[in-house]
């Protein structure tokens, strides 16, 4: 029978491509985790570039919008000296009827080292993977509904920078879980880095019912679900992904499940909040809470370059 | 001549303390080099009387052979507890092979100022050289052959020896 390998890992089990948290080894994530330590004193540094990626090519393809990740990955590509090549495909090619394949056939001929893709189509990333030259990395920067791995790594690089140890907490993931790809890999993280209870918490049109098999409990009252909580990991309400009558209202989802200070009280006193941002305040999440002193919503934001720094630089140093 | 076998590090440190007294600045730092280096700049630190911290540095993100090994799994972070800019900085390793590392750590060096001088002293000295890089100062000159790794141990004591593979 043949083995059915981690498409991620060489047979090493080195990290080549990052597509998703789902199946990484422990170690992988913390090796990433150590790696992304110490680029983040690099951004500090007078000088904020190394040379790691220097002559390499990284083109940033995104079939979805979103400035900030692209951003970010464009910022982290620069300061390991990579070039970087920013497509606007959903504005291009696609546009003129071109197939994924062959667009990325048409990159890999100008000779690109790295390919970072966000698409509305869950495993789009992986069908590039595995059509790409051996020699090229893939990076999933969200994929459908599926994982946004970079965003669940700085997640738990956040934690551990605030929490230090990860068998000790209980993490509770608040909000959109069924429209969050940040959700699910969060949930995958937390698990490989053994965190013993995860909770789930919102409507019930809101919560997967899947999520029990995960090993997570689903709530669907905010007072029991934040309650003695370590870590709240607030999602965005994703109106973009909603259609039909999901929620009766943005001011009503506010009302049940918007982070208050109030409810936030609830939590343990040194509780950490936590958003992938962008942030819609009024709706998840009041000002008062995410403008406040328990919030790490900008660190995660700073902490997000160094981790996808640490990953880019671990893929491109493995070889297939 | 001496062999890889004759190698006594305590007796090497102390040769290392004594001609880098003669070689270092009063308003000199220590930069250790990860982390054999960094073990020796903490202990010299201590025994020359120097004011203040020690630094450690590391040569992972300026490494030429990066496409070839990778990121180790390790956490050698640069740790540098002051200015950079002006200052003249003896730069301390326990093996001086092909120069590549020494070249590395000069960079990163680069990367947080631009320093009055770098002055580099070792415990042992194995030839080799790759580049235009020599020592002011080493306890010992020794031959291995290419494949020999050599390379200083520290025990709970803070005890130094040599470990060669």
């Amino acid at each position: 029978m043949l083995e059915r390998r981690n498409p991620q890992l060489n047979r090493h089990d080195e990290l080549v491509h990052l597509l998703s948290i789902e199946g990484l080894p422990r170690a992988v994530v913390h090796h990433i985790l150590d790696t992304a330590g110490t680029f983040l004193s690099v951004n500090e540094r007078e000088v904020k570039k190394v040379p790691l990626l220097r002559g390499k090519s990284v083109f940033n393809l995104f079939f979805e919008n979103s400035t900030r990740t692209r951003t970010t990955f464009e910022i982290a590509a620069k300061r390991l000296s990579a070039d970087v090549i920013n497509l606007d495909i959903a504005r291009s090619s696609t546009a003129k009827g071109e197939s994924l394949l062959d667009t990325i056939a048409n990159l890999s001929a100008m000779h690109a080292d790295m390919f970072v893709v966000r698409h509305s189509e869950s495993g789009a990333p992986y069908l590039i993977a595995q059509h790409c030259a051996p020699h090229v990395h893939v990076v999933n920067a969200g994929d459908g509904r599926h994982a946004h791995p970079t965003q669940g790594l700085l997640d738990m690089y956040t934690i551990r920078h605030y929490k230090r140890d990860f068998t000790n907490l209980v993490v509770a993931v608040v909000g959109d879980i069924v429209h969050s790809r940040v959700a699910r890999s969060d949930i995958h993280a937390l698990t490989t880095l053994g965190v013993p209870e995860i909770r789930a918490v919102g409507p019930k049109t809101l919560v997967p019912g899947d999520l029990a098999e995960m090993g997570v409990r689903v709530c669907h009252d905010m007072g029991e679900g934040i309650r003695d909580a370590d870590v709240i990991i607030m999602l965005r309400l994703q109106n973009e992904r909603m259609s039909g009558a999901m929620l009766p209202s943005a001011s009503e989802f506010f009302k049940t499940y918007g982070l208050t200070a109030e409810k936030l009280a609830r939590a343990k006193p040194d509780a950490i909040v936590m958003h992938p941002g962008p942030i819609n305040r009024g709706v998840e999440i009041d000002s008062s809470v995410a403008d406040g002193n328990q919030s790490v919503i900008l660190p995660q934001v700073t902490f997000g370059i160094a981790v996808r720094m640490a990953v880019m630089s671990i893929i491109a140093g493995n070889t297939p | 001549m001496t062999t890889a076998t004759d190698l006594d590090a305590e007796v090497l440190y102390g040769q290392l303390l004594a001609g880098v007294r003669k070689v270092v600045r009063p308003d000199a730092v220590l930069v250790g080099i990860w982390s054999g280096g960094a073990w020796l700049a903490e202990r010299l630190q201590r025994d020359l009387g120097l004011a203040g911290e020690h630094g450690v540095i590391s040569s992972t993100l300026h490494r030429d052979d990066f496409a070839q090994r990778g990121l180790a799994a390790s956490a050698d972070a640069t740790r540098l507890p002051f200015e950079v800019k002006d200052r003249h900085i003896v730069l301390v390793d326990d093996v001086l092979y092909t120069g590549r590392t020494i070249r590395a750590v000069i960079n990163e060096l680069y990367d947080f100022g631009r320093p009055a001088s770098v002055t580099l002293v070792v415990l042992v000295d194995r030839g080799g050289r790759e580049l235009p890089i020599c020592a002011a100062c080493s306890a010992a000159r020794v031959d291995l052959p290419a494949g020999q790794r050599l390379s200083l141990a520290r025990d709970t004591a803070g005890r130094f020896s040599f470990e060669i593979r």
